[in-house]
């Protein structure tokens, strides 16, 4: 539902006087009270606000990580231990951090496939969509930077890994991989840019898209799980005869359901925080409690989990160009998606079978990438198919499969809808459900 | 009866040879050093952090430093006054506020000058325990120092099965005694593999004992790895409780809203 302009006119005189110079009340109305969004929203669309939250509690808990946190090479490690240690409640601001880092990409990633089982990227909302996009990139270069400020070792050796990828550009590979570190090697120069661009850049730019995607967002309105256009629908309501028949107002219905989507996920946020903070190795890794080191390499170099399906795509091919390359496809498709999918029906819950059985490969691929990636595979070849088993055979086997998979399922997606394979179901004229 | 019989007893006989794989891959394991023991340590038993303390400035701390460590952070944890921990763990001259760094004089080369201390004795400075089990685990920690063996081809004398070739003495052979190791067979021309640890000379300790003096260490350790586990434990309960307390609220709150919606 496009925002209407709302014009709120205080009674109290000062805020008069405001709103008639300022219309903060107004604006602050009309994409609250005044949006009206589908009431059918269900359990996947509690991810966009988590993500607002998240966003939020990076930024606070990052100021005052901010305060005690030391950027250099001879400064970083120990200052983090000081913060865990010696600042009142360091220890919880830090992990608030961490966690939310982790959490912040589950949300996401939840919240794009939401996006792709209901249609929310398609017309009219592709701009949305690349919009959401760019945000994700801008958070994987976020959560990146913000990984190797500890300067623990995989800190060290995981910049020197991500960084060297640059060095796979034709020509001016070198000269840009020691531009971007401003040494031969990740080191002070390279922490101290760091840390400006995670503090200062990226959150500017990340609240920037985010504004962008909400403002978007705001004028085509929402999507929901039937990919109806309730706009479209019938009109007149309680709320107004010329309100749409299938919305309610974001506020104060959708702030509520959202306050208790907050509260159990604070729940499971607070549950990690307090009683399992590293979450086996997952979320914080042991060879970054171990300082950074340019002469001992960690047993194995890999990211974080989040970065891990991307990571599998880089090392299941077996150059390093095309490796860059193809991981860098596997984000790039994604923006592409409102124009491979040429379907018009938006809900997988009436789209054909096909669409439904992609959407499951695909995440599964997603999934298994990430398994890869971890070194899940290279840990229980051995277990299940002996001791001898040629780990790297059966393992790029197993990746490469899934990496084949992952991007058949977009081709799949532009074929099956190109060449009119797809047998939908008829989409009702109205939401069928809510809450 | 017979076909319905025989199909779990399939199952069973596949479920014995997978068991049966299971046991051998354990035992390669063993036998290679690697499969490390269940330390058992409990960070929140203080009782168990004050044996573990009083070990590791008795026996550890003459060489390892706990840099990010304060004394006085360490009375507070472990009930302990100030006095009793600068006259039993501190160095000498150290303050309560001071960080828990050891005596071992250590500096490693530079330029012309030659390397001093315990990077001569030993070949590299002892490491920092600070965060030794947050980076290898309490298991490893634990393990480690139940497994070293007299091995006279090295330099300071002892071995270690868990980490190989390690360079530092076992200060705690007083307290374990010495195990000598028993070799597997070898295939010619390959290094000989430690079976199995013998306690050749008993220590002051029984094994048993010996076990739980180790563990109470692995305690204190991990402990020092995040003092703060101590208080994410106690508070976590609280915090917890009361978040769950506003989903309820919140639950509430949005079915007493939703009521007109159809």
């Amino acid at each position: 539902m496009a925002t209407t302009p709302v014009r709120i006119q205080p009674k109290n005189r000062l805020l008069a006087w405001i709103e008639e110079r300022l219309p903060i009340l107004s604006f602050l109305s009309s994409h609250t009270s005044e949006y009206y969004a589908p009431k059918n929203f269900n359990f996947w669309y509690y991810f966009g606000s988590l993500a607002l939250l998240v966003l939020v509690n990076q930024i606070v808990t990052g100021i005052f990580l901010t305060m005690f946190y030391k950027p250099g090479a001879d400064t970083a490690f120990a200052s983090v231990e000081y913060i865990m240690r010696d600042v009142d409640w360091g220890w919880l601001i830090r992990y608030m951090h961490e966690v939310g880092a982790s959490m912040f990409f589950i949300v996401v990633y939840l919240h794009m496939f939401r996006g792709l089982m209901y249609g929310s990227y398609k017309k009219p909302r592709e701009l949305v969509w690349i919009l959401g996009m760019l945000i994700f990139l801008a958070l994987m270069a976020e959560a990146f930077m913000g990984y190797v400020l500890p300067w623990g070792n995989m800190s060290f050796w995981g910049a020197k890994v991500i960084i060297s990828l640059f060095g796979a550009v034709p020509w001016v590979g070198d000269t840009l991989v020691q531009w971007i570190m401003g040494d031969f090697n990740p080191a002070d120069a390279t922490l101290n840019r760091f840390f400006s661009l995670h503090v200062i850049a990226l959150p500017l730019v990340l609240l920037l898209l985010v504004v962008l995607h909400l403002a978007a967002l705001h004028e085509v309105g929402s999507n929901n799980p039937d990919g109806v256009e309730i706009k479209k629908g019938p009109k007149g309501s309680r709320f107004g005869a010329d309100k749409p028949a299938d919305g309610i107002p974001f506020h104060p219905y959708y702030t509520v359901k959202d306050l208790f989507g907050v509260g159990f996920f604070l729940v499971i946020c607070a549950f990690i925080i307090f009683f399992e903070p590293t979450v086996g190795g997952w979320f914080l890794e042991p060879d970054n409690f171990i300082p950074a080191n340019s002469l001992v390499t960690p047993a194995e170099i890999k990211p974080v989990w989040y970065f891990t399906p991307f990571y599998a795509m880089l090392r299941m091919i077996p150059a390093k160009l095309p490796g860059v390359i193809i991981m860098f496809l596997g984000i790039a498709v994604l923006f592409l998606v409102p124009w491979l999918d040429r379907g018009r029906v938006k809900s997988v819950r009436y789209r054909g079978l096909g669409y439904k059985i992609g959407l499951g490969l695909f995440a599964l691929s997603f999934v298994m990438l990430g398994a890869v990636g971890a070194g899940l595979t290279s840990e229980y070849i051995p277990a299940w198919f002996g001791p001898t088993a040629d780990v790297t055979t059966i393992e790029n086997a197993f990746g490469r499969f899934w990496l084949f998979v992952y991007f058949a399922c977009f081709a799949a997606l532009w074929a099956y809808t190109y060449f009119g394979w797809e047998k939908t179901k008829p989409v009702p004229e109205r939401v069928t459900t809510h809450d | 009866m017979t076909k319905s019989f025989c199909i779990p007893s399939v199952f069973a006989r596949v479920a014995v040879a997978a068991a049966g794989a299971l046991l051998v891959a354990g035992s390669a394991l063993a036998q290679e050093g690697a499969g490390l023991e269940e330390a058992g340590a409990h960070v929140t038993n203080i009782a168990s952090l004050q044996s573990g303390a009083r070990t590791f400035f008795n026996y550890c701390s003459g060489c390892h430093s706990l840099k990010y460590m304060r004394y006085s952070r360490i009375a507070q944890d472990l009930q302990l006054s100030d006095d009793d921990v600068l006259k039993n763990f501190a160095s000498a001259g150290a303050k309560i506020g001071d960080l828990a760094i050891s005596n071992m004089p250590s500096k490693p080369a530079s330029g012309d000058v030659p390397a001093q201390g315990a990077e001569v004795w030993f070949g590299k400075a002892p490491p920092d325990l600070s965060l030794e089990v947050r980076a290898k685990g309490a298991d490893w920690v634990y393990t480690y120092l139940k497994r070293f063996y007299i091995d006279p081809s090295r330099p300071v004398g002892w071995n270690n099965t868990v980490f190989p070739n390690a360079s530092m003495p076992f200060p705690l052979w007083e307290l374990q005694g010495v195990q000598t190791p028993v070799y597997a067979p070898a295939k010619p021309g390959a290094e000989p593999v430690v079976e199995k640890l013998e306690l050749s000379t008993p220590g002051k300790l029984t094994p048993a004992q010996y076990d739980d003096t180790v563990r109470d260490v692995t305690a204190f350790l991990e402990y020092a790895s995040e003092p703060a586990a101590l208080q994410r434990h106690s508070i976590g309960v609280w915090v917890l409780l009361y978040l769950a307390f506003f989903t309820l609220l919140a639950y509430l709150l949005k079915h007493e809203y939703w009521k007109d919606v159809h």
